[in-house]
């Protein structure tokens, strides 16, 4: 069975091109879009990775990471950060509330599927 | 930042550097010695040939000896010299402040100039990084610029990382690249607009507060004209400061209308100018009374007196300094009377405040804070505290309130107050 990594994100030709590529290396993509309930689906689909941009509406990626790393059913999954802003607070912000890893926009596609692959222990 | 150095202190210091009785010096320019106390403690204002008359008597120049004279370069050079890093050396001499103004005018003029200059300067750096760093518009421009390039970059990626994808692959990423440079386009011409300068960049000049107070201090703020219901009289400074003035004339031509200026200037005689006894006098609400006050005309025998108003963020939005006041617009010390009746809006505040050290200015305070405009379902009430300042002589004295200017400029130790040290150590 493939490998699934959950993609919450809010730019539909961002999630094309990212499902596109993660595809290809293998992965089964999931996608969401709305922060609201981005914290629950993670629960409930159980990825091995998740990709979690930083704004989105709704909720903020970095509310969203605080949740999963104060419920522990989701506290160990591994998390790559995405933000369009690549400032030094984000970045210390991402990383205290528990990112494994913080990657900013625009990202070229070999980055992610590194990273992912990465966050997958592989 | 505005004081003016008392001009009887001003007096006072040098007869006795001289070594002269009041007694002595009031012979010489033909006035009694009790006069010349008034003076000296502030109690009379002066000007013209007894100002002329003085000078001359204490070998000073006149102009440097006149209200409003070389106060507000000596602040400006003090204030100036609080924002030199310490690690400085040497360190600027900020108890000769005086001396430096007196024997180089020019040069103090000069540092006290670009001293200003630099406030200004950095009041602005601060606007700008601010405005970077909080604005909304940018913060959004950004976001979609670069969530276009993402999604182009990663589009483009994949078509030439795989030059065998199938056509209906091909034409969906294509597609997708035009529409998000459709946008892209949109979206950086957004940002293009926010970074051109603007076309009337904010003056590097006084503030329209000042400027409007500077204004209202050439005219010693009383407006006759208005008094009598008349709007205006011109000219009046362009743009905001313009605009700041109208609105006050407005105010003041509500409160000459409900307090006429014969009347309330006999009853503020016979009331000795206690503000509480002509609200009772006039069933007028204090702050009202407090504003009628400070306009009294000049000449006349009224005391001098200055006025205060301040928001609830403890913001100066109106000030009549008088002599040896010395307040800043924000950042002030909050132990003055003004800032404690924000704390009880309503509740009159009368005490005796006095400046650091011996013979400093000293004033008679009366505050009081209130709703500035009508009751509003829809919107908070804006409390705005209004504070007038009767000069008293120097002190200080038992029971005193011991206020400051800002803590960077107080030599108050153990003050309980203090928000940052002093640099007169």
């Amino acid at each position: 069975m493939a490998r699934r990594v959950l993609l919450i994100e809010d730019e539909p030709n961002i999630i094309e091109a990212l499902s596109f590529i993660l595809t290809r290396d293998g992965w089964t993509v999931h996608t969401h879009s709305d922060g609201a309930t981005a914290a629950a689906r993670v629960k409930s689909g159980e990825p091995e990775v998740v990709v979690l941009d930083a704004m989105l509406p709704g909720r903020s990626g970095f509310d969203i990471l605080r949740d999963l790393r104060a419920d522990p059913a989701t506290a160990g999954v591994p998390v790559l950060m995405l933000t369009a802003r690549g400032q030094e607070r984000d970045r210390e912000l991402a990383l205290r509330l528990g990112a494994t890893e913080f990657m900013t926009k625009p990202f070229a596609n070999a980055e992610v599927v590194a990273g992912v692959r990465r966050l997958a222990g592989d | 930042m505005i004081e003016r150095l008392p001009t009887g202190t001003r007096i006072r210091e040098r007869r006795q550097e001289r070594g002269l009785r009041q007694a002595e010096l009031a012979a010489t320019v033909g006035i009694s010695p009790s006069y010349l106390n008034l003076i000296e403690h502030g109690r009379r204002r002066i000007a013209g040939k007894l100002l002329a008359n003085l000078a001359r008597a204490l070998d000073l120049d006149p102009a440097a000896l006149g209200e409003g004279g070389d106060g507000g370069r000596l602040h400006v050079l003090r204030a100036a010299a609080a924002s030199v890093p310490e690690m400085l050396r040497p360190q600027p001499e900020i108890a000769r402040a005086q001396d430096f103004l007196d024997r180089f005018p020019g040069w103090a003029a000069l540092a006290a100039s670009q001293g200003r200059r630099i406030e200004a300067l950095e009041g602005r750096v601060a606007e700008l990084a601010g405005r970077l760093s909080h604005d909304h518009d940018l913060a959004q421009a950004l976001h979609q610029v670069i969530s276009g390039v993402t999604a182009i970059r990663a589009a483009s990626g994949i078509l030439a990382e795989n030059p065998d994808l199938d056509r209906d692959w091909q034409a969906r990423f294509l597609g997708n690249i035009r529409s998000d440079s459709e946008t892209l386009a949109e979206s950086s011409r957004a940002l293009v607009r926010f970074l051109e300068a603007p076309a009337r960049a904010a003056p590097l000049g006084p503030s329209p507060q000042e400027e409007a107070e500077r204004w209202l201090d050439s005219r010693d703020h009383h407006l006759p004209e208005v008094e009598v219901g008349g709007p205006l009289a011109g000219p009046l400074p362009e743009g905001p400061a313009g605009d700041l003035l109208r609105s006050w004339a407005a105010r003041y031509a509500r409160d000459a209308a409900a307090l006429p200026l014969g009347p309330f200037a006999a009853a503020s005689r016979e009331a000795d100018y206690d503000p509480a006894i002509l609200a009772r006098g006039f069933d007028a609400p204090l702050p009202r009374v407090l504003r009628r006050l400070a306009s009294l005309p000049p000449g006349q025998g009224h005391p001098p007196m200055g006025l205060l108003v301040a928001d609830a963020s403890g913001t100066l939005t109106h000030a009549k300094m008088t002599e040896g006041l010395a307040v800043p617009r924000a950042g002030g010390c909050p132990l003055w009377p003004l800032f404690e009746a924000l704390a009880q809006p309503s509740r009159p505040l009368r005490l005796k405040a006095a400046l650091p050290g011996q013979g400093a200015p000293r004033f008679l305070c009366h505050a009081v804070a209130a709703p500035r405009d009508a009751p509003d379902w829809e919107a908070p009430p804006l409390v705005e505290a209004i504070m007038l300042l009767a000069p008293l002589p120097p002190g200080p004295e038992a029971g005193d309130r011991l206020v400051g200017p800002t803590c960077r400029l107080c030599p108050r130790k153990d003050c309980l107050a203090r928000r940052e040290p002093s640099i007169l150590g």
